[in-house]
């Protein structure tokens, strides 16, 4: 004999109430014929039968309300069993109230349901309640062993040049590598990073793609599952807003959710924060955004060699990269090593300015901002540490610890907004990791909380400039 | 230009071409379609008795289509499909006890219980997944037909979607792609005729879907999705079309769920009459184990063993996904990032 239990039928259901009995005691029952038609919280639904055989009880007969989910409602004698016929008389007789002792699953939804060990699981725990949620390792991603400082000779080139090169070398190393975006190839790309990739790679491997984010972005996916290596460039980061669920959903998450089968080595880039004058639609910080997404790492350098070195690194990383680069600074010169494996690890922060009065944190283009404004301070004789972040996921936490320890007082800029963004989360971690050695609270300069206006005076009063960070300094110095 | 696009679009429902198998075969794909219907039976009860939890899409009447899809399909083709995917796991030969063990989160399932119903892969199987997105298998597909063109190895991209899906603007992006660069997909949409609880005469200007690759010039044909051989003969057409450079192919299966969109529907939105007009007349399995009868390919005998295997493989898998140990708290930080290699 087997016993039909109450099906709880919703996520949520708890009880129901057998509305309707379609087969009667002594039917043939086979797999998918509908039993019964219980009410649930939310609607009356038909109930099928897995197991086959003859319905030779009902224990809980039409009419019966508060059914405890998994009580016994009925028994299926199988083929060559002796079945005994009854219908159970009374109405109540496996009502929730009177729950019956072979009941031994919780309820759906019940207080251990969303707890680690759920419901009639095998769990090794003696109480599900009582299972600890392990501690984060303490290096959630491995830690990288620290750049080598380059002594060697250097080329000065462009940011732009730059991450064309680090491209270039990356394709030559790996023909699992392409690039693709739109006007990539023959246009030379949008704002001329690409400039040369197509004459030496082939239309095969420098692709063009209509203006279609959300498509070429989950294609870029797909492929990254196969194995290959995309770089996917967006126009600019704006764009990538409607193929945000692709990076998220389809890239970030997908070696988690296949419990590690799955790798998505793919770099989406481009051009991201304000350029000049381009207005709110086309002016925004996504740093924060994707720094909040386990599963991804976030880049956003600032010199060449960064720039070079951080995007060869993110094209042979296994997983997605966001790497965001900053329009005005594509023109921008810098040294670079001249060394095809030169590499910058991910996830490590560089103090580009030693000083001992204050810690200056930025990314992005909003490290010139921070260096004009310690040279600013300095003149004034205040000396500011300046770190270049470079990396926000995994950020540097241990570096801007060791700074704050130095110089006691933090200032945080990014372009982006302040809610809930880059500054917030340094501010945090320092209070949670250098709080005894902190003398003043830290301070955040960032984007004002309004779109981009377009009026050069008022987008000049948006983003932050090098005297905000003078007058933050200046706050947190108590002077 | 527009009449040689037109020729290439075929409803052919009714009189279908039905691809050629032998006993043998036709036995395989009764045992296949079965495995796939008491699965789907089990999973329920299972849901129902707590043991699986969240969202639970079942398969149950659809059969016919991914088990004569991928009786069309070679060695190395990869699958991708949405949430409605325990049916394509199994048809992709994965195991049984490891999809049920995912359902009920146990270490022991395909995600090693992080997944759950809508989010299980396997490298070996060739099977990408399992997303929860509606339309994002799309363009996901996509890229794997791209990346089997990349390398020039001659495989396909069996891209499954819904009926709901087709009104998702990525589909048409990857359409124009996949049509632009002649990827090797085929795009097998299974309308079950309603998108949750909207049908597609209420969601579709358009319901000819098997047509709306028609501007990119994208053949496509509508076949009787409920009968398993017809689905194979389409889509061997179909993938060899892909296979030799002649770029994407659209296929709309016509076919039916018997049980509601998610196992918390009560299908209000049709009616009964339509449910058991389709499961008398339609049957997928029905069909297969009707013709193996009457042609005398298998008697009453040889059919009830093969339903007694399959159902212990069943019981099997419910065993082993109810034994299996949930996840050890470890693997709470496990798998997020992959380790950079040397």
């Amino acid at each position: 004999m087997v016993d039909v239990l109450m099906p709880a039928l919703s996520p949520t259901m708890t009880e129901g109430k057998i509305a309707k009995w379609h087969k009667k005691v002594g039917d043939a029952v086979k797999a998918g014929d509908v039993l019964a038609e219980i009410e649930t919280d939310k609607a009356t639904m038909e109930f099928e039968a897995v197991d086959e055989g003859t319905l030779a009880e009902i224990l809980a007969p039409e009419g019966s309300e508060h059914v405890a989910v998994n009580a016994p409602i009925a028994r299926i004698a199988g083929e060559g069993e002796d079945a005994k016929l009854t219908v159970q008389p009374q109405r109540k007789a496996v009502a929730a109230e009177t729950s019956t002792p072979t009941q031994s699953l919780p309820p759906r939804g019940g207080p251990s349901a969303g707890a680690v060990g759920g419901r009639g699981a095998a769990v090794e725990t003696p109480a599900p309640a009582a299972a600890k949620v392990p501690s984060p390792p303490v290096a959630p991603t491995p830690r990288l062993e620290r750049e080598t400082e380059w002594s060697g000779p250097t080329t000065t080139m462009t940011v732009r040049e730059a991450l064309r090169d680090a491209m270039a070398e990356e394709m030559r190393r790996d023909d699992a590598v392409f690039l693709i975006g739109e006007e990539v190839a023959e246009y030379q790309g949008a704002y001329k990073v690409s400039q040369g990739l197509l004459e030496e790679f082939g239309a095969r491997r420098v692709i063009d793609t209509p203006i279609s984010e959300h498509g070429f972005a989950g294609l870029g996916v797909g492929a990254a599952m196969a194995g290959l290596r995309p770089i996917v460039e967006f126009m600019t980061w704006n764009f990538a807003m409607q193929a945000t669920d692709h990076l998220i959903n389809s890239a970030a998450k997908t070696r988690y959710m296949s419990g590690g089968q799955m790798s998505c080595p793919i770099v989406f880039r481009g051009p991201n924060g304000a350029a000049s004058r381009v207005a709110a639609q086309h002016s925004q910080d996504y740093t924060s955004w994707y720094a909040h997404v386990p599963g991804l790492k976030v880049i956003a350098p600032y010199s060449a060699a960064d720039h070079k070195g951080l995007l060869k690194a993110a094209i042979r990383d296994p997983n997605p990269v966001i790497f965001l680069e900053n329009e005005i600074l594509y023109g921008a010169s810098f040294p670079v090593p001249n060394d095809p494996d030169w590499i910058v690890p991910i996830g490590r922060a560089r103090v580009v300015r030693v000083g001992e009065h204050l810690t200056i944190t930025a990314y992005s283009r909003m490290v010139e901002v921070a260096e004009r404004a310690a040279d600013m301070l300095a003149s004034d004789g205040v000396s500011a540490e300046v770190i270049d972040l470079r990396t926000l996921r995994p950020l540097d936490v241990e570096t801007v610890v060791e700074s704050v320890k130095k110089t006691n007082r933090l200032v945080s800029i990014e372009e982006g907004w302040a809610f809930a963004g880059v500054g917030a989360e340094i501010a945090s971690r320092i209070m949670e990791e250098a709080f005894d050695w902190l003398d003043a609270p830290p301070a955040r300069v960032a984007g004002k909380d309004v779109p981009m206006p377009y009026a050069a005076n008022l987008e000049h009063m948006t983003l932050p400039q090098a005297e905000d960070v003078v007058a933050a300094a200046k706050a947190v110095g108590y002077r | 230009m527009a009449v040689a696009a037109k020729r290439k679009l075929k409803s052919r429902p009714d009189e279908p071409t039905e691809a050629e198998v032998s006993a043998e075969k036709l036995i395989d794909l009764y045992r296949r379609m079965l495995l796939i219907r008491r699965f789907e039976e089990k999973a329920g009860q299972m849901y129902g008795m707590g043991l699986i939890g969240g969202f639970c899409h079942l398969y149950i009447g659809e059969e016919a289509v991914v088990t004569g899809a991928m009786a069309a399909v070679e060695l190395g083709d990869t699958v991708i499909t949405a949430y409605r995917d325990h049916g394509h796991m199994l048809a992709c030969g994965m195991d049984p006890k490891g999809v049920m063990a995912e359902l009920t989160g146990r270490r022991t399932g395909y995600s090693k219980g992080k997944g759950g119903s809508m989010h299980m892969f396997s490298r070996e199987k060739n099977f990408f997944g399992g997303h929860g997105i509606v339309g994002a298998c799309v363009p996901l597909g996509t890229g794997l037909g791209f990346a089997h063109r990349y390398r020039g190895n001659s495989r396909v991209s069996l891209t499954f979607l819904g009926d709901g899906a087709m009104n998702q603007g990525q589909v048409y992006e990857s359409f124009n792609m996949a049509a632009l660069w002649k990827l090797p997909v085929v795009y097998i949409i299974e309308n079950n005729r309603y998108g949750m609880g909207t049908s597609v005469s209420r969601s579709s200007a358009s319901p000819n879907l098997y047509g709306r690759g028609e501007p990119f010039g994208i053949p496509g044909e509508q076949i009787d999705g409920m009968n398993v051989l017809a689905v194979m003969a389409a889509v061997q057409e179909a993938v060899e079309h892909a296979r030799s450079g002649k770029g994407p192919f659209i296929l709309e299966m016509l076919t039916y769920r018997y049980r509601g969109h998610s196992m918390s529907d009560p299908a209000k939105y049709r009616s009964k009459d339509e449910v058991s007009r389709m499961r008398q007349e339609h049957d997928p399995i029905d069909q297969v184990r009707k013709r193996l009868v009457d042609g005398g390919f298998a008697d009453e005998n040889r059919l009830k063993a093969i339903d007694n295997e399959v159902k212990a493989q069943i019981t099997e898998a419910a065993d082993f996904a109810q034994q299996s140990l949930e996840p050890d708290p470890s693997e709470l930080w496990t798998d997020v990032y992959g380790e950079v290699e040397a």
